[in-house]
């Protein structure tokens, strides 16, 4: 028979027991969109969890310190391994990091503790450089008042802890002024390295509240909750720690970093930029071993909720056995007639898969779009949760397309192989006892 | 295909020492037992005897919707022991056709869809179908229902929808057994009517199986008898 009598004659053996065969599709149906729903959480959460780690900029980074820290250590150890001359971490250096490929900026973090006078009042606390890159990093999200203006604006965000100490009503803080003391570096006219240290006064405008903590990224020693934009905390020239360490060891003059944070195009360039960092002869290091684990822990957890929908598929999948099985039982007569006028074993044998496909398929549309509407369901509860408690909505529910080309042919391949047996058995009837008169 | 009015001598079917045995438990049954028989092209033989003389066993046999326990069977100038079930199949679909007492019509399509049956079965192109299912229900004046379901048809009318079917492909041979067991005598009279006229205007062979003597001596051009799986006579009518 040909594609379109086999399919013509399928979907109108299928409409004859309308009941029965929608409930065995239903059944189908439910066991998709157990599938889907389930499914379209693991990739929803992942989703969610990636996102917020990309733009949280911890797994796009490198992070390069100068070989000869202090802390010794494993760090150390990769240096002898790798045999190549420590360097100093200087503006020479940060150049030729940001000309390596796939580097979208390289900034170091500055940090130093300053003094706030604010309404006559003095309030100790460490500041941070922001680069203009992290009002991308989600961590300004949910802020009051605006980001920076500009690299070199002098303009600051609090942190909302260090913000209730100077107010307790910390949205009127915003648009007020504030002025910083600090130290800052001046080099000995010598040329021996030494510097000296001399009082400063910054005034800043107070521009916004931020809630969550935005330095709080790896490498820094302790949180800003005073930030400023980096363009400002560098021309500060604010002592550092690593200021002394310099003073100690002597040598040129030349300012250096303490560290310099090199930020990738994206997570997958991030091991190359660290092998290359270290070749240039500084110690690197990134999360991104982190965030393996993290797909790992993922791929676990899609595969559990694949295994409980896998279940309600197997039961849908017996359905379509039991149903094809009682047709045959129904439709001996009908199979010998097409037997007495033709058919052969094949084309029987086709028809009645064609039937299971056709369900399949049928199903397998009906279970995305269940699947879809609960991960909906579950997305809307999750907010309507979160709202409840002053949370920023977010999506824990996700069906992108592979998931659902992928559910629709697993349900049809399901189908057919629930339908080989019932076939099989259509296709080896007799039409002579199947049209003998009862 | 010429139209003739009766039978020639050319070779419809030929049944060489056919038997067809059942094995149940220990007791075999020989429901067909050593049947030799030549049909000629043309020819309407009535297959007659008492119930359970193997008259129904013999006929699928011919019809290829059984194989013999031995013997050989040569119909259309094929030796239907040798095909395989596929080759069977394309026998069944496209050499003959049948009809069956309870007219088997498929109760949820339509006359129409029924008549088409054989002819998606045959693949034939769909372009051609309509004009053959409409001529097929021409032929047996049924061309006003074909829209109806079997249910709402009468007895007759369900049997002459499935002549219908049996024709649409143009057979060779036609096959019927009991065509009009489950009809009063009138209608039954009107079938094997349009039976007749079917051979004469398509010169088919038509092999029938009955329990109505009377009938048989009117309409067909010879008996065969069968009796406990033998073939006791299969003269010629005279
Ligand atoms: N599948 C089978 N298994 C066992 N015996 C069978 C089988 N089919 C037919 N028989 C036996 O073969 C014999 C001939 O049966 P068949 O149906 O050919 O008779 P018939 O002449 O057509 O009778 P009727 O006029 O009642 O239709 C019967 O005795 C029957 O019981
Ligand atoms: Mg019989």
């Amino acid at each position: 028979m040909k594609l379109r009598d086999l399919t013509e004659l399928a979907v109108r053996n299928l409409r004859e027991s309308v009941l029965r065969n929608s409930l065995t599709t239903l059944g189908v149906a439910v066991g998709v969109a157990s599938l889907v729903a389930m499914l379209s959480l693991g990739v929803g959460l992942q989703q969610l969890a990636t996102s917020r780690l990309t733009k949280s900029g911890l797994f796009d980074t490198v992070f390069v310190t100068p070989k000869f820290n202090m802390r010794g250590g494993p760090q150390s150890q990769a240096g002898t391994q790798q045999n190549t001359e420590p360097r100093l971490l200087d503006e020479e250096a940060r150049q030729e990091l940001a000309k390596l490929p796939n580097v979208i900026e390289v900034f170091p973090q500055i940090r130093f503790p300053t003094e706030v006078r604010f309404d006559e009042k003095p309030y100790p606390t460490v500041v941070a450089g922001m680069p203009q890159s992290s009002q991308q990093s989600g961590s300004f999200d949910g802020m009051v008042g605006t980001f920076f203006s500009g690299e070199s604006a002098d303009e600051a965000i609090l942190q909302i802890e260090f913000a209730k100490e100077l107010s307790k009503d910390t949205n009127s803080l915003v648009g007020k002024s504030i002025s910083i003391r600090y130290a800052e570096r001046q080099p000995l006219a010598d040329g021996s390295g030494g510097f000296s240290i001399i009082p400063k006064e910054k005034q800043l405008k107070i521009i916004g509240i931020v809630e969550t903590e935005p330095a709080s990224g790896f490498g820094g020693f302790g949180n800003g909750r005073l930030l400023i934009p980096l363009g400002v905390a560098q021309s500060l020239r604010a002592t550092q720690v690593n200021d002394l360490r310099d003073a100690v060891r002597g040598g040129p003059a030349k300012p250096t970093y303490a560290n310099l944070t090199v930020r990738a195009k994206s997570t997958s360039d991030v091991d190359a930029i660290e092998a290359s960092v270290k070749k240039m002869g500084f110690g690197a290091f990134s999360l991104l071993d982190a965030s393996k684990s993290l797909k790992i822990f993922f791929g676990v957890f899609d595969l559990i909720l694949g295994l409980f929908a896998s279940l309600a598929l197997a039961v849908a999948t017996l359905g379509i056995v039991n149903t094809l099985v009682m047709a045959i039982l129904e439709r001996r007569r009908e199979i010998g007639v097409l037997k007495a006028l033709g058919a052969s074993d094949g084309d029987v044998k086709t028809l009645f898969f064609f039937e299971a496909g056709v369900m399949g398929f049928l199903g397998g549309i009906g279970g995305v779009i269940f699947g879809w509407l609960i991960g909906r369901g579950l997305n809307l509860a999750t907010n309507i949760y979160l709202k409840r408690r002053d949370l920023p909505s977010i999506e824990v529910s996700s069906v992108p397309a592979w998931l659902v080309f992928t559910a629709i042919a697993f349900a049809v391949v399901i189908s057919l192989v629930a339908g080989l047996y019932p076939a099989s058995r259509a296709a080896k009837l007799n039409p002579v006892e199947a049209l003998r008169y009862e | 295909m010429t139209p003739t009015s009766g039978p020639t001598d050319a070779v419809s079917i030929q049944l060489d020492h056919v038997s067809r045995h059942y094995t149940l438990a220990t007791t075999a049954i020989r429901a067909v037992d050593d049947v030799s028989l030549t049909i000629r092209i043309g020819e309407f033989v009535a297959l007659l005897g008492s119930s359970g003389s193997g008259k129904s066993t013999l006929l699928n046999l011919m019809a290829g919707l059984d194989r013999p326990t031995s013997g050989a069977i040569r119909a259309d100038g094929k030796n239907l022991a040798e095909l395989s079930s596929l080759e069977l199949a394309r026998y069944r679909r496209n050499t003959i056709g049948m009809v069956f007492q309870s007219f088997n019509l498929l109760p949820r399509m339509t006359l129409a869809e029924n008549v088409e049956l054989p002819l998606r079965l045959a693949e034939v192109g769909h372009d051609e179908r309509d004009a053959r299912v409409a001529e097929a229900l021409q032929r047996v004046k049924l061309d006003k229902r074909t829209q109806h379901r079997p249910s709402e048809l009468s007895g007759g009318e369900q049997q002459r929808t499935a002549i219908a079917r049996a024709l649409v492909n143009r057979p060779k041979i036609l096959f019927a057994d009991e065509p009009t067991g489950n009809l009063d005598s009138a209608t039954g009279e009107s079938i094997m009517n349009l039976l007749l006229e079917i051979r004469s205007s398509l010169g088919m062979t038509i092999i029938m199986v009955t329990h109505e003597r009377p009938l048989a001596e009117k309409f067909a051009t010879r008996l065969a008898i069968m009796g406990d799986g033998k073939l006791l006579s299969s003269g010629e009518k005279q």
